[in-house]
């Protein structure tokens, strides 16, 4: 620590900020995710590291060692020598006169940087409430709400989470109103639909931050293994989770862009997970656009393949999300911070491929997913059978990133208004910002020595088409198939 | 020629379990032909992929399964996971809780309904209605109103409880013969004394007909609410495994709640041969 304060002093605000990324293992390359993924393959592979920064994975596994209570250290090192120095001439001057070494040694001296780094640590503010009760329902899009419990992310931050498997979403939907649950594990477009009261009293929810991106799939039957152009698909019958789910929207936008219109060439049902390859096994449905690892569990029981990746409609495009009541944020900020920091650790901790079948065996006993280490694997690693004889690799099939972004909220709810979920005048911008609170996570990401994204709002790519969040009724007007 | 009866019942008995569990043995025994996969692949699929194994376990699979739960039946690895033991006593805790309120409220009304025929055909009406409601429809409303997912299952078996007793309280009270209340009526009983000393013990049996149907009725829906809010109860072991697909686990549980059930008609078959009465 000694070493790093030192260097950290010498090298002024551009090597702390360096250092920041390294720990953080280059977090925030580009705009499409805010933990750089190891295996894109945009990254410099000139570096022999995961990260690209350090020459080896050895030196890098040395500089990433108990990253957390590194970051915690460094945002209480730079905040003490900023307070002391706020000029950074005054401060090269001063090291330059005494010597880093004496100056690191005065510092200790009448500052107990150990302590505060630990009250940094523990608490932001202690919690209100310290037993807390988290909701979610077992698919591996819970994957960080769940593995914080096991692997600890809860008990550092000093809470009692309790973690309740709960049967569907409607259920989990109501006893989150019911306060019953503090947070809960949501499908993304599930906050913006209750904050707007469709499927339910209209009650304030946000969504403080994402769990994973990517990590669904479309799986047909067996029996259709030879019709993988969707216009073969007409008079199908397809699951979606829920109304208000991201695999809806995915499958009709699917669909849609193939010529299809969903509400009148197939069918889509909303059938809970667990149910799905039942259903599929019984002939009931004849694919579904599903969640992880549901989708994985088909193939490994021999009743359906694996069509697409979801991430083959839209790279990127959120899932899940970690869901509070605003009426939550506002009663108990302290135990909401504590809450979420861990999330966002815990989703940091498994957006990193190599910590990833760890996960699989911390998630899989019967008191979270309950489901074979062996599919769990397939998912999270990305390297999986894809129900036709063949292996495939793809390391982003699932991947985890907590940032919040408003522009993900606006893409929701023009499919909202697209499929007439609602309708009449939309504050697309106000709502998605008021549900998706991108500004807090930015907040949080920097007070826990994280790098968030510089904006709160994206465009991105969906089916070679790119949405621009400034301009959401056009992007309606744009499609052919709409309900508008 | 009674004992011989017995056994040969028992004989017979034991003779459909035989071939029940044989013929499930042997529909599910035949493994399809072993797909030809390679190794790395197959090492990624499941059993029923790979050996074209039925999805349904076999009598031998369930035993196991069963002789394993009854080995550690109380067993607790964290919120979501508890031996089975722990969750048939959540759920009977639920039905009994749910249960008596149930006792409590439909033996009284019921005794309004069956001594005056004014209440009786006032409140015809919205027994009629209510009676034929499914139990679970209810539930969404419970959940909404209540705000509470274990009082709205409790409340639940209440309501699915509460119809068969109020019946046939109603119904007993209603047909004790007229010569004992005019017996009663001539010696000078008050009113309560009569409740309780003639009616009371004369509606006994028809009141605790209604009670056994009521358990019946409150068992079979306390796995179908506990399904749906979760947490806790064997409902809930059902949808979890059913979550894991994993058929020999429900098959067990299955059993288990058939068991549970019997024992608690039994207990009530026993409460009611020991207030009945020959005329």
């Amino acid at each position: 620590m000694a070493q790093a304060l030192l260097l950290r002093l010498r090298r002024g605000d551009a090597g702390r900020d360096k250092a920041a990324r390294r720990d953080t293992r280059g977090i925030h390359k580009g705009t499409v995710m805010s933990f750089k993924d190891p295996f894109d393959p945009a990254n410099t592979l000139a570096h022999s590291c995961s990260c690209g920064e350090h020459e080896s994975q050895a030196a890098h596994d040395a500089a990433v060692v108990d990253s957390t209570d590194k970051r915690y250290e460094r945002v209480v090192q730079s905040a003490i020598v900023r307070a002391m120095f706020p000029q950074d001439a005054q401060r090269r001057a001063f090291l330059a006169s005494v010597g880093a070494s004496t100056a690191l040694a005065a510092i200790a001296q009448f500052f107990p940087l150990g302590m505060a780094t630990e009250a940094l640590a523990q608490a932001q503010g202690a919690p209100e409430k310290k037993d807390l009760k988290v909701g979610f329902i077992p698919i591996t899009c819970a994957t960080p709400i769940i593995m914080a419990h096991p692997m600890g992310f809860y008990a550092k931050q000093g809470l009692n989470v309790e973690v309740v498997k709960t049967a569907g979403w409607a259920v989990i939907r109501d006893k989150t109103l019911n306060k019953e649950y503090d947070a809960a594990h949501m499908l993304s477009p599930m906050p913006i639909a209750i904050s707007m009261g469709l499927g339910s009293t209209a009650v304030p929810f946000a969504v403080p931050a994402i769990e994973n991106i990517n990590g669904q799939a479309i799986t047909l039957s067996i029996k259709h293994k030879d019709k993988r152009d969707p216009k073969q698909w007409k008079g199908f019958k397809f699951a979606v989770p829920f109304d208000y789910s991201m695999h809806n929207y995915l499958l009709r936008y699917y669909l849609a862009e193939h010529g299809l219109d969903p509400d009148t060439d197939v069918q889509l049902r909303s059938v809970p997970p667990p149910e799905m390859v039942a259903n599929l096994r019984a002939d009931n449905i004849d694919g579904f656009l599903a969640p992880d690892n549901v989708c994985q569990r088909a193939i490994f029981d021999g009743v359906g393949f694996n069509h697409i990746l979801s991430k083959e409609i839209w790279d990127g495009h959120p899932c899940c999300a970690f869901a509070a009541s605003k009426a939550f944020i506002a009663e108990a900020p302290n135990s909401y911070g504590a809450l979420l920091r861990a999330i966002i650790e815990a989703t940091a901790y498994a957006s990193k491929a190599e910590n990833r079948k760890q996960i699989a065996e911390a998630i899989a006993p019967a008191t979270y997913l309950n489901a074979p280490v062996t599919v769990l694997e397939q998912v999270l690693t990305g390297t999986y059978a894809d129900g036709l004889g063949e292996i495939k690799k793809d390391p982003n099939r699932v991947t985890f990133d907590p940032f919040p972004w408003e522009s993900f909220a606006v893409w929701m709810l023009t499919q909202m208004k697209r499929w007439g979920q609602i309708k009449g005048e939309v504050d697309y911008a106000g709502s998605g910002k008021q549900v998706f609170l991108a500004t807090d996570a930015t907040k949080l990401m920097k007070e826990a020595g994280f790098t968030p994204p510089p904006a709160t709002s994206k465009t991105f790519v969906v089916m070679g088409k790119t949405f621009d969040p400034a301009q959401p009724e056009d992007y309606i007007k744009s499609f052919a198939i709409k309900r508008t | 020629m009674h004992a011989s009866l017995t056994v040969r019942a028992a004989l017979v008995s034991l003779l459909l379990l035989g071939l029940g569990l044989g013929a499930w043995h042997l529909a599910v025994a035949r493994s399809g032909p072993a797909v030809k996969m390679d190794p790395e692949y197959a090492k990624l699929m499941g059993a029923t992929a790979t050996q074209g194994k039925s999805a349904m376990p076999g009598p031998g699979e369930v035993g196991a399964k069963i002789w394993q739960h009854l080995r550690d039946p109380f067993y607790d690895k964290g919120t979501n996971d508890k031996g089975i033991g722990i969750q048939l006593a959540y759920s009977i805790a639920r039905v009994m809780t749910g249960y008596l309120l149930a006792v409590a409220v439909a033996v009284p009304v019921g005794f309004l309904i069956g001594m005056s025929p004014l209440m009786s055909q006032a409140l015809d009406p919205f027994i009629q209605v209510m009676k034929p409601i499914s139990p679970l429809a209810w539930m969404p409303l419970a959940l909404y109103t209540i705000k509470d997912s274990s009082i709205s299952a409790i409340f639940v078996i209440f309501i699915c409880s509460v119809w068969p007793m109020l019946i046939n309280t109603a119904f007993g009270v209603a047909s004790v013969r007229k010569e004992w209340l005019n017996v009663a009526k001539t010696l000078e009983m008050n009113p309560v004394r009569t409740a309780f000393r003639v009616i009371l013990p004369a509606a006994a049996p028809t009141i605790l007909t209604g009670m056994r149907i009521s358990i019946g009725i409150a068992w079979l829906v306390i796995v179908a609410a506990e399904m749906l809010v979760g947490g806790t109860g064997i409902g809930y072991f059902v949808w979890n495994e059913w979550n894991n697909l994993s058929i020999t686990n429900v098959i067990t549980a299955i059993l288990f709640i058939g068991v549970v059930g019997m024992l608690l008609d039994q207990v009530m078959a026993y409460l009611q041969r020991l207030i009945s009465y020959a005329d």
